[in-house]
């Protein structure tokens, strides 16, 4: 049985839908990725699957309960954690306060937590006294991805974890995010750099006009002909 | 007048109807004279409201220095229509007018090199800030002594420039022009600027105007107040005297000095009411008119509009100038009623957050509600008195009446207009936010 | 030599001193509406009237406490009346949060309509205050009225310059000191402190990491009324009480937020003491501390005064113009807490 599942949604901005019909899922330990054109609407199945925008049909189901009528803050004390594609971080406040804020529901002990997540992001050791805004973009998205992690989530949501930042900062980005999954964290990643991005995913979609055009296993979609041609550039 | 339809003109009749009613109950159990006097401040409210509902009805800019504009109207009004004081020119005249022309020279001088010097950075505010000292340090020297001289001479009735002895109703035109010259200046600078900031400088600047009124006495006698202002309308004294006028107050049947201050009311009544009408007329043209509708639609979206390549910023100099010149005529209006000139009657609360109240409460984007705004807000600014005293009165019915505690409240009684003005304002903002003759939907057409 | 400590007496005496009292009840005001500004986005209005409540409150306590014959001298009493009358305005405050601003809060207005809404409480509240305590000018600062004398100081140290420390001065100084720093660790140290800044940074990321928008509200308001009613009541003390000089009030403490850096603290704090010493410095007459410093044939005629006094006003409003003209975000680059 898969671990959450967003089953057939759809919603979208006031009268304007966006997705028709939508399916996204991920099981434990496993990495699944969205890639689609511009304004297909992958964001927007993300904040549908966090509870940020109400569906008008279709179900979410987190661990087999239906999670549809919590609210984003009651999601995240089950076990889920997102990562929003701007405006991720709190730029006036130091990287050590983004990481509390991130734990803020958690009434425990902050402090071994924190080592972990600087064990896996070792440049925010250095930089925790500084402003999150004052990061290059590329330390920011590490920050961002950090203050998510904090909760010690089950299931990890990142919107284009990697955009702005180079190649290199890429490659180690997705090389953590593999580590968090080994971890038995689920991660629900959307990506612009699809090919890199397939290649380390468990399961892809392909998602166009808030639909699944294609749904398959990461290497396979890469292997698509179709896929490739319309969406990964060749 | 084509996008009304039939059922939202019986309202607007039926309201405006509903208001006249409230003025003649006025008329029949408090005195007629007190409804005229009432009627006349409505009709000046209507006209500021107006103007300020070009501004922010059309355009969204929220203007907080209404007062500093109906401040400049009634000097405009006083300006023009005292005599001059020779002997105070004599005195100081010619250094009034040098010192003036050294600072509009350096403002000049500032202004070019602010432009010439774009784009090199700090430089650029320091040559300013040096050339706008230096410039105001030598008018003082000139300027210092002239204000001495004019101050002193007959301090107790003039000791200032007086000014130009011109007709009445020229004074509303020149008013109505100093306060679009004034706004050109302000609304160059500040338009830039956020709306609250826009709000907080405006408001800034009218205060720094004021205050210069209040202490120029040279040019205003300050808080000396300049009284005796001359009238578009015959004074009751000489009608009392009239034969012609002693006849007709037989005929109708009361006392001749009643009737002599019904009359000189009612010619203000008609003045106002006529300067209401074309104003009224000239702004429906406009809201109309492709320019209105350019407006609105920049209020509404702001980003699209200037994607369109439209010039925002010149269309909203534009209508803060306009909206501020009606509020000069306004406040000219309102001097010339008066018959002095006192600057230390505009509070912000009376002539810039009443205003506003008018027009949030008649319907800001529509002259009819801004106008009937105006006119309900006065009367109620007015009537709420004795409905205080009233309400003072049944609340302390359980006390005796030599309580100090009851003659204290009776005292402060009058201050609950400002407590009923804001409950009144806030109730409207949470379950009528478009006021009670809402804007034509403009807004639904566009969408 | 002597001629120089006579002149910087007559500075401190005439600037330094009165200044730093006004710059702290200044900052203190420019640190609430700041904060209000900081969390929930709009510029309020309404804070010279809520700083006119907390003083009127103080001013019945002490009332209250004098005819029943409750002092510290030589301290005023209106130090003690200070706990009652923070609560109070923190009541007042919370009811017109839950009554009146919540509900633009949740709609997520623009400013401006908030402002309008803040223009509307403060009408309501300046007929309500002045309806309750007349409109009168009222002076509450009983004790010792001075810690130093003019006249004991120049006894004291021979100066032909006397300098004169006014008890309500030190206080507001002191209790400024003591706020502000409260204020700070709090917001810098404090678990709950620290929610509220980050509500301020991002108020979407804030809630996705499960902070609870309607406490860092009412926290802000709490701390707002605490501000607020000591910021008034210290006003008041130094200056006694008139209801409507606090509308007048309202901007100085905007020009104080806004040209340190709205919605930054440390920004409204400085502005606070830039506006208050630019007032002093600008209407003060030189001419007898130029006396000091020239040679006999230098000494000026005139009071060598950039401004005449009735102009003090006006300067805070043309730094808030200059201000917002040449650079909005403030000297401090303000936007969050
Ligand atoms: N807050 C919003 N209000 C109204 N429409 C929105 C909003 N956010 C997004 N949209 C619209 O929804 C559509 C899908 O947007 P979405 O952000 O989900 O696309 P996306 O697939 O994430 O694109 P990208 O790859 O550029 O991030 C777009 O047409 C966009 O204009
Ligand atoms: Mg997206």
């Amino acid at each position: 049985m898969t671990f959450f599942e967003g089953k057939n949604m759809y919603a979208g901005y006031g009268a304007t839908m966006i997705l028709n019909g939508c399916s996204i899922s991920v099981d434990r330990g496993k990495i699944t990725v969205i890639v689609g054109p511009n304004g297909a609407g992958k964001s927007t199945a993300m904040k549908a699957l966090f509870g940020m925008l109400p569906l008008s049909r279709g179900s979410v189901t987190f661990d087999g309960k239906d999670i549809v009528h919590l609210r984003p803050e009651q999601r995240v004390m089950l076990g889920m954690a997102y990562v929003p594609q701007t405006s991720n971080v709190f730029p006036s406040m130091t990287v050590l306060e983004n990481l509390e804020m991130g734990g803020f529901i958690r009434i425990d002990d902050l402090s071994s937590t924190i080592a972990e997540i600087f064990d896996l992001f070792p440049i925010l050791k250095t930089k925790q006294g500084q402003a999150a805004g004052e990061l290059s973009g590329g330390q920011r998205q590490q920050v961002a991805v950090a203050r998510a992690l904090m909760t010690q989530p089950k299931i990890l949501m990142l919107d284009e974890p990697t955009a702005g930042v180079s190649p290199i900062v890429m490659d180690e980005l997705f090389d953590r995010i593999i580590d968090i999954a080994k971890m038995g964290v689920a991660i629900v990643m959307v990506e612009q750099n699809a090919k890199q991005a397939l290649q380390i995913a468990d399961r892809g979609f392909v998602l166009v006009q808030g639909e699944n055009k294609f749904t398959d296993t990461g290497s396979s979609l890469l292997g698509n002909s179709e896929v490739r041609k319309a969406f990964l550039g060749g | 007048m084509k996008l009304w339809n039939q059922k939202s003109n019986k309202k607007v009749f039926l309201l405006f109807a509903l208001m006249s009613g409230a003025l003649l109950i006025v008329g029949f159990f408090q005195s007629w004279n007190l409804m005229l006097a009432i009627l006349n401040l409505c009709l000046i409210s209507a006209v500021m409201s107006l103007g300020v509902n070009l501004q922010w009805g059309y355009a969204g800019l929220f203007n907080a220095g209404i007062m500093g504009f109906a401040a400049l109207g009634g000097l405009a009004a006083m300006l023009v229509t005292k005599a001059p004081v020779i002997g105070a020119w004599h005195a100081g005249g010619f250094g009034i007018l040098l010192g003036m022309f050294i600072l509009v020279v350096s403002a000049i001088l500032a202004y070019f090199v602010w432009v010439r010097l774009e784009g090199r950075g700090k430089k650029r505010y320091w040559y300013v800030i040096f050339i706008v000292v230096i410039g105001y340090i030598i008018s003082r020297f000139v300027l210092g002594p002239a204000i001495i001289s004019i101050e002193s001479f007959e301090p107790s009735s003039s000791g200032y420039l007086g000014g130009a002895g011109l007709p009445v109703l020229l004074s509303w035109f020149v008013g109505g022009l100093l306060a679009a010259l004034v706004a050109f200046f302000i609304g160059r600078i500040t338009l830039g600027l956020r709306s609250d900031y826009l709000a907080i400088a405006t408001l800034g600047i009218s205060e720094i105007v004021i205050f210069i009124f209040k202490n120029e006495d040279w040019l205003t006698r300050g808080v000396k107040n300049v009284t005796g202002i001359p009238r578009p309308v015959p004074y009751e004294i000489e009608l009392q005297s009239s034969i012609w006028f002693q006849n007709l107050s037989e005929y109708i049947g009361i006392g001749v000095i009643q009737a002599s201050s019904l009359f000189v009311k009612l010619c203000y009544t008609s003045l106002f009411l006529s300067v209401l009408l074309i104003l009224l007329w000239l702004c429906e043209k406009a809201l109309n008119s492709p320019w209105g509708r350019m407006m609105r639609a920049i209020r509404d979206n702001e980003t699209a509009a200037s994607a369109m390549g439209k010039d925002v910023t010149s269309r909203h100099l534009q209508i803060f100038v306009i909206g501020s010149a009606i509020v000069g005529i306004a406040g000219a209006m309102l001097v010339t009623l008066d018959g002095q000139f006192n600057p230390t009657i505009y509070h912000p609360l009376r002539f810039t957050f009443l205003i506003w109240v008018m027009v949030i409460v008649g319907g800001s984007g529509n002259n009819f509600g801004a106008i009937l705004g105006g006119f309900v807000v006065w009367f109620f600014w007015i009537e709420a008195e004795i409905i205080g005293n009233a309400l003072v009165q049944i609340l302390t019915l359980p006390l005796s009446d030599s309580s100090s505690l009851k003659e204290h409240f009776l005292n402060t009684a009058p201050q609950l207009r400002l407590l009923i003005m804001g409950l009144v304002l806030l109730l409207f903002l949470r379950f009528a936010p478009r006021g009670v003759i809402p804007e034509k939907t403009l807004r639904k057409l566009s969408e | 030599m002597i001629d120089y400590i006579n002149a910087i007496t007559l500075l401190a005496n005439y600037i330094i001193v009165p200044s730093l009292a006004y710059g702290s009840q200044l900052a203190l005001g420019a640190l609430g509406i700041t904060m209000v500004y900081a969390v929930l986005r709009f510029s309020n209005f309404a804070h010279g009237e809520i700083m006119s409540f907390g003083t009127m409150i103080s001013i019945f306590i002490i009332w209250l406490f004098q005819s029943i014959g409750i002092s510290i001298n030589p301290l005023p009493t209106a130090l003690l009346a200070l706990p009652f009358s923070i609560t109070a305005t923190i009541i007042l405050l919370l009811i017109l949060d839950k009554t009146v601003f919540r509900y633009y809060q949740q709609q997520r207005v623009q400013p401006v309509t908030f402002m309008i809404v803040s223009v509307g409480v403060m009408f309501f509240l300046a007929g309500f205050i002045r309806f309750l305590i007349g409109t009168s000018k009222k002076n509450f600062d009983d004790g010792e009225r001075f810690i130093v004398k003019a006249s004991q100081f120049k006894q004291m140290t021979g100066l032909a310059e006397g300098l004169s420390i006014r008890t309500t001065q030190a206080i507001t100084v002191i209790v400024t000191i003591l706020l502000v720093i409260f204020i700070f660790w709090f917001l810098n140290k404090t678990r709950t402190g620290k929610s509220m800044r980050a509500f301020s940074d991002n108020e979407d990321l804030a809630l996705l990491s499960g902070i609870n928008p309607e406490r860092v509200i009412i926290i802000t308001w709490i701390l707002v009324g605490v501000l607020a009613s000591v910021a008034g009541t210290l006003y008041g003390l130094d200056k006694g009480y008139k209801p409507f000089v606090y509308l007048q009030l309202v901007l100085p403490i905007f020009a104080a937020a806004i040209v340190g850096g709205v919605g930054n603290p440390i920004g409204a704090v400085a502005g606070g003491y830039i506006i208050a010493f630019s007032e002093a410095f600008i209407t003060f007459a030189y001419k007898r501390f130029l006396t000091y410093l020239l040679p006999k044939e230098w000494a000026p005629e005139g009071l060598v005064q950039i401004l005449s006094t009735e102009y003090k006003f006006a300067i805070s409003f043309v730094l808030l113009v200059i201000v917002l003209l040449v650079r909005p975000t403030g000297l401090f680059r303000g936007k969050t807490l």
